[in-house]
């Protein structure tokens, strides 16, 4: 089912208007504090949940977003989505902002999302078929119409439709429920796909053929991939820019064989260094930093990290550092050991110019 | 080495509305001081096998044959009265979520004195004292606050601790962990890890821990068992396995881990997916994957063969060790 059966029609896909040079997607000071309810009298408490996330995506790149639980990254996916209200920032998909130039209708149109559950995913009193063509219906197509796109993506994920459609989603493996999901989301011909953890769930052999599956229709949709996951071998596998995010912020980001080689944030050495080891002679022997990570709720005061780094100085408590470049290719890290003169007893010497 | 487990010929079926043929013919022994690791993907019976040995499994849906000897007692002929003073003294088990194995509503404290008062008969003052120096082993800062925490109050990595100390609080000869660090964030999966190694050699036990992550059992085991819907389908030293896999699903496994892929290179897959348990397989379970397979394997059980010291796996094509003359 590799050929496009001519008479299955697609959704026309939004309009590509910015052109080569517009990023996809642009977000600049995205944040999102929820309130907690304390006791009678206690004092209001704000999980701080994303906080002035920025970052860009441009077209035809996969951008990967890496970070333990309760860092924000699936709440950053739920924000870009507008699956839930932002406090403030903005989102900018390819030059227009939605609400203005763009419709929401429109926005989810041009950008889709695999979730993690495969199954809590999917109405399970819907066909597999059903569920794939309930999008592209919505949005005005006839039934025949998106029942046969449903079929055609379904062989493009590599489900025979013949053996599929019509099955519901408990009667399928997870592997094969992921698929579902994928299929569903290029149902609506985003440019656009957000993965929030969308391989996490599968054993290591499925979880492979998936990852091809997805190398496989990004080339053939033209997709740009936005790739969550606490997976840092995937990550580095599918990614070509990567974000960390600690606590809600973003502590380093830049391509992933920077990141991966010369990562310049503690926080982001540390996760590398947690990987457990390849080579049965050379086990890890200490771990690289010890404890949890904190609780979301009233973070810590200035760099979020300080309390588990093992080169905090005063400073590091007091403010919290920007993030600064590194070098022209984009690498960017937010620690005071890599600012110049940041006061830091380990910062590089300030350049004069 | 001393066998301090010894399963052989081990069937467990579950039956209800439908059968699940869950485990079948599993071997597997345990040696003194030995962690083995049973490694595979969901549904393999991996949890299976290690609940049997503590006879944790429903009694009234589960059918277990074969024989099940822990320290030379036979585990399958137990009483519940028996079972209940094997369990926690002599094997005691960890879990992959420790918010559902700890009880909600006593403290962790609580929960390892009561554990010591049952098993070995001390007094309620004595077991706290027990708890607080089992909270001091596996590392929970500010213990004695700690005693009187309940389980919610304390975070994901600290609860595993917690679970740790209870299961440990008996010195048991036998520690068998379900997945222990699977639900565990990265940098706190490899601080739980070495715990483990340490407190291994320390107390000086054997442990079973089940994985499904290559790179967790490089890091704690020293032999690996791997399996395949509910059997073993190769066993041998860690780095045996790692390197020169026999099998070829666990060479497929080994293959599909992403470390080190390069990008934009295709990861190598096994095609299709695990087959339903739903009955007794009467020949190689791995076949209908299996890029090598052959005509014979979808006649008969391949036989496990020993394929050097200490090392068999389960294919036809699995070359025999010749004795040398």
């Amino acid at each position: 089912m590799s050929e496009t059966n001519a008479s299955v029609a697609m959704l026309e896909p939004v309009e590509d208007r910015g052109g080569v040079a517009q990023p996809l997607l642009q977000v600049n000071g995205l944040t999102k504090h929820f309130p907690v309810r304390g006791g009678l009298f206690a004092a209001k408490r704000t999980v701080r949940a994303v906080d002035h996330v920025s970052f860009t995506v441009a077209k035809g790149e996969t951008v990967g977003i890496v970070g333990e639980s309760g860092c924000g990254k699936s709440t950053t996916a739920r924000l870009l989505m507008h699956l839930m209200p932002r406090d403030t920032g903005d989102i900018i998909y390819d030059g227009m902002s939605v609400g203005q130039s763009l419709s929401l209708r429109e926005l989810r149109r041009g950008m889709q999302m695999v979730f993690q559950d495969s199954y809590a995913s999917l109405n399970p009193r819907l066909t597999i078929e059903e569920s794939i063509a309930f999008g592209p219906k919505v949005h005005g197509m006839a039934d025949g119409a998106a029942r046969a796109l449903a079929r055609e993506l379904l062989g493009k994920v590599g489900l025979v439709p013949a053996n599929f459609a019509n099955r519901y989603p408990h009667e399928i493996s997870g592997g094969q429920r992921q698929r579902v999901n994928i299929a569903r989301a290029l149902a609506l011909s985003p440019r656009l796909v957000i993965l929030d953890e969308a391989v996490s769930a599968l054993d290591k052999s499925v979880e492979a053929q998936v990852l091809n599956l997805l190398a496989d229709l990004k080339r053939e949709f033209g997709l740009t991939y936005l790739f969550i996951s606490h997976d840092l071998n995937v990550v580095r596998y599918i990614s070509d820019r990567v974000l960390v995010m600690y606590l809600g912020e973003v502590v380093e980001l830049g391509p992933v064989d920077q990141v991966w080689d010369q990562p310049a944030h503690p926080y982001t050495r540390a996760l590398l260094a947690a990987m457990p080891s390849s080579d049965p002679d050379r086990r890890t022997e200490t771990p690289p930093i010890t404890g949890d990570p904190p609780n979301p709720i009233d973070p810590p005061s200035g760099c979020r990290f300080h309390t588990r780094c093992p080169f905090a100085e005063p400073l590091c408590a007091n403010a919290t550092p920007k993030l600064t470049a590194l070098d022209r290719m984009g690498h960017e890290a937010a620690c005071y050991m890599a600012i110049p003169g940041s006061g830091h007893s380990r910062a590089p010497k300030e350049e004069t110019v | 080495m001393t066998k301090l487990v010894e399963i052989s010929g081990l069937n467990i079926r579950f039956t209800g509305e439908r059968t699940v043929y869950a485990v079948n013919d599993l071997s597997l022994s345990l040696g003194d001081g030995e962690v083995l690791g049973l490694l595979g993907e969901s549904g393999s019976g991996k949890s299976v096998t290690l609940r049997a040995l503590m006879r944790l499994l429903p009694k009234k849906r589960t059918q277990i044959s074969g024989t099940v000897n822990v320290m030379g007692r036979d585990v399958l002929a137990m009483n519940d009265e028996q079972l209940s003073s094997f369990r926690g003294q002599t094997v005691s088990m960890i879990f992959q979520e420790p918010a559902l194995a700890l009880d909600p509503v006593y403290t962790i404290g609580a929960q390892i004195a009561e554990s010591v008062v049952r098993h070995e008969g001390k007094s309620f003052a004595e077991g706290r004292a027990r708890a607080l120096e089992m909270l001091e082993v596996v590392r929970i800062p500010s213990a004695k606050r700690r005693l009187d925490a309940y389980p919610h109050e304390m975070s994901g990595g600290m609860r595993q601790r917690a679970m740790i100390a209870l299961a440990l609080a008996c010195r048991p000869k036998i520690l068998l962990a379900d997945e222990p660090t699977t639900a565990l964030d990265a940098t706190v999966q490899i601080q739980i890890l070495l715990l483990l190694r340490e407190l291994q050699r320390e107390f000086g036990m054997s442990v079973i821990f089940v994985t499904h992550d290559i790179g967790v059992a490089i890091e704690i085991c020293d032999r690996v068992a791997v399996m395949y819907a509910g059997q073993i389908v190769e066993q041998g030293t860690l780095r045996d396995i790692v390197r020169t896999p026999v099998h070829p699903y666990a060479k497929g496994l080994l293959a599909s881990t992403i470390h080190g892929a390069k990008r934009g290179q295709r990861l190598e897959t096994i095609p299709g997916t695990p087959p339903s348990l739903g009955e007794r397989p009467h020949s190689c379970s791995f076949a209908p994957r299996c890029a090598v397979a052959q005509p014979r394997c979808l006649e008969q059980l391949p036989a496990n063969v020993e394929v050097g010291p200490g090392r068999a796996a389960r294919c036809v094509l699995a070359e025999p060790v010749t004795a040398l003359s």
